[in-house]
């Protein structure tokens, strides 16, 4: 009789090259993908050692953290990002690395473009120099962030040594009730678990309403299980992801296709099988979420107040507290409701896909951004920007008052000139509310695509279910 | 690169009490434009060590001249978690810190720690508070990786758990790649030919 086994144990068991004295496990990785930001020293220790690539075809590589997303004409302005893209175009030449242009129609962020190619498969290990790796997760892939001297490693060997995580499924229950999106029962999933609620698990997503989810919204989803502290999230394939990669120029085709389904179809947690630790989430029970303070676990639905310390019984979460509403610039008691925003940003690897683009449209249409209010839309992907305009969504947008912008992580990580200014106030369909993650001394309110729109129609944090 | 052979490491600890010190806190995105990996200590922490007119914040840990260059860091849980960016690292090491203790750590940053010589340190919250006491009074710590042990004036001495073969490259200064490809070649091999029989898609099509 076969082991019974999680979904996790599965693609473990069946990427283990060699078992390490001391307990970690050597394991293969299928993918790796790069960026200009965190791949610079990893090539610089290959080309140090004198090492090649081993399968370089197991590779892509992309700009699309520090690049500017007002034009993609001309040389980018400022010097170090150019610097970066130039090094990284260099690298990929000189080690022969699939490379997306940043004018070609592939570019993207790293966790839109994997998938949207067909990079990334179903019982695979994916990596790369990037913590929302945990994207991939949601094909059914076992995939984590790593840093840049692993980078090197998996280049020269194609391996990593990894300790076996923990596992902890979530099981989703009940139905999402009329605009609440993944997003919001991830950041609900946060605010519960804590943020680092998954340390040393790997969350497997699970249960009927997974199960009737797009991929757009199992990558949201596997995409902020890094928030709760868990490097992997995962969703086990079917008809669904079956479907979203049949005919994508990377994804297997004919007899290789039929032969992939065939395996993939067994990468599933067997019936009975154990994990460490479960959560059970009831979907018709969440509202649309709100970041309030400085980590992704301090959120809180829409209709509620900012938190008063004085009622915190608990010494650390009262002091948590106390910075976080400090450093947000908010006083207690304050319904979230009232508080006024001075930016909207609708993109990044959580939610700059074209479903995320579609929900944002659906509550613009026919309105107008509020007077104050500077709002961009940043499409995932060249691709997404490219279906968005077919759609017509792009005017719906730019009529409304939004910037439409080209590609990449922009106000998510500030690594361009797409970032607040000391102070100011910003709705983001992103994953971090860090201190300073949108610039230094800028506030982040973690939301999705529709109370992003929302906000930014009013001018301030608003209940998108009040809108429609 | 080799990592620099770690032993014992001596000197003080600057207390952080505070629980999820990302990457962007110890390291802020902006300064990822830096492709160098040496130099980058004085970014460490820099917007909680710095004013935005670039003025030193009063008060911060990091600015007070005891603590400035502090071999050991005594964090709250969670310290680390974030974004996978190494820079994080080399900027502690930049600082002089080679070794944090923390009631829990990011996946990642923990990861790079190891890979860089510096030790993160897993104790219960207890003893983390109480050794974070004991830093603020500018208590000496020693991480000595020999004997797993760390000792603080005033304290029996703590071991701590590290993967064994981390720590024997680590006190050894071996290259990770480099020990891998001279020990697991061949396994490397037979893995390839074996998933290339069971997952053929996975590799490029054999000539007809």
């Amino acid at each position: 009789m076969t082991k019974i086994r999680t979904l996790y144990e599965k693609l473990w068991d069946s990427h283990v090259v060699a078992e390490l004295p001391g307990g970690d496990s050597l394991l293969y990785i299928d993918r790796q993908i790069l960026h200009e930001v965190s791949s610079p020293q990893a090539f610089v220790a290959m080309r140090d050692s004198g090492r090649q690539l081993r399968r370089p075809e197991t590779h892509i590589a992309v700009a699309d953290h520090a690049v500017p997303t007002r034009n993609r004409h001309g040389a980018i302005e400022d010097l170090q990002a150019r610097a970066q893209v130039a090094e990284l175009e260099t690298n990929v030449a000189e080690f022969s690395v699939p490379y997306a242009a940043l004018e070609g129609s592939e570019q993207g962020i790293v966790h839109v473009i994997g998938p949207e190619t067909g990079f990334t498969l179903p019982g695979t290990t994916i990596v790369c120099g990037d913590s929302h790796t945990t994207t991939h997760g949601a094909f059914g892939a076992l995939a984590f962030g790593i840093g840049a001297s692993e980078q090197g490693t998996v280049m020269a060997a194609q391996v990593l040594p990894q300790a076996r995580a923990k596992t902890m499924k979530v099981e989703l229950v009940g139905q999402l009730a009329p605009h609440v999106d993944a997003k919001d029962i991830a950041l609900a999933l946060i605010a519960r678990i804590g943020a680092h609620g998954a340390v040393g698990h790997a969350v497997e997503y699970a249960g009927p309403a997974v199960s009737a989810m797009s991929m757009a919204q199992r990558m949201t989803l596997c995409n902020m299980t890094i928030e709760a502290g868990s490097r992997i999230g995962i969703v086990a394939p079917d008809e669904t992801t079956f479907a979203y990669l049949k005919g994508r120029r990377l994804a297997p085709d004919g007899a290789r296709w039929d032969a992939a389904v065939t395996y993939w179809r067994t990468l599933a947690s067997d019936a009975g099988a154990t994990f460490d630790k479960t959560v059970t989430l009831d979907l018709a029970a969440i509202e649309p979420q709100v970041s309030w303070g400085t980590s992704p676990n301090q959120t809180l639905p829409i209709g509620a107040a900012v938190p008063d310390p004085a009622t915190i019984a608990d010494a650390t979460v009262r002091r948590e507290t106390e910075k976080a509403l400090a450093y947000m610039g908010l006083t207690p008691g304050q319904k979230l409701e009232d508080v006024a925003i001075d930016h909207v940003f609708i993109g990044s690897c959580t939610n700059g896909r074209i479903e995320d683009l579609r929900a944002a449209a659906a509550v613009v249409r026919g309105r107008k951004v509020a007077s104050g209010v500077k709002a961009i839309i940043v499409p995932g992907s060249a691709a997404t920007r490219a279906a968005a305009e077919g759609e017509g969504l792009d005017r719906v947008f730019t009529d409304a008052g939004f910037e439409w912008r080209f590609a990449g992580c922009s106000m998510c990580v500030a690594m361009n000139d797409d970032r607040l200014a000391p102070g100011q106030r910003c709705a983001s369909t992103s994953n971090r509310n860090f201190e300073g993650r949108q610039g230094a001394g800028g506030r982040t309110h973690l939301v999705s695509p529709a109370m992003a729109a929302a906000a930014a129609v009013t001018g301030h944090l608003a209940d998108v279910r009040k809108l429609v | 690169m080799p990592a620099q052979p770690f032993t014992t490491v001596t000197g003080v600890a600057a207390a952080m009490r505070e629980d999820n010190i990302d990457t962007d806190i110890i390291f802020p995105a902006r300064f990822l434009l830096i492709t160098a990996r040496a130099g980058l200590g004085r970014y460490a922490f820099h917007d909680r060590r710095f004013a935005a007119d670039g003025s030193e914040v009063p008060g911060y840990v990091l600015n007070a001249p005891a603590f400035g260059t502090p071999t050991v860091i005594v964090a709250g849980a969670n310290f680390g978690s974030g974004s996978s960016r190494e820079q994080a690292v080399w900027a502690l090491l930049g600082l002089g810190t080679r070794a944090v203790i923390s009631p829990s750590f990011g996946e990642i940053f923990q990861s790079n720690c190891l890979r860089n010589g510096i030790i993160p340190i897993v104790l219960p919250e207890a003893q983390v508070s109480a050794l974070q006491h004991l830093a603020e009074q500018g208590a000496t710590f020693t991480v000595d990786l020999e004997t797993q042990e760390l000792r603080v004036e005033g304290l029996q001495p703590v071991t701590f758990a590290i993967p064994a073969e981390r720590r024997l490259a680590l006190l050894n200064g071996w290259d990770e790649t480099d020990q891998i490809i001279n020990q697991y070649s061949a396994e490397i091999d037979s893995f390839e030919i074996r998933q290339r029989q069971t997952q053929p898609w996975l590799h490029a099509e054999e000539p007809a």
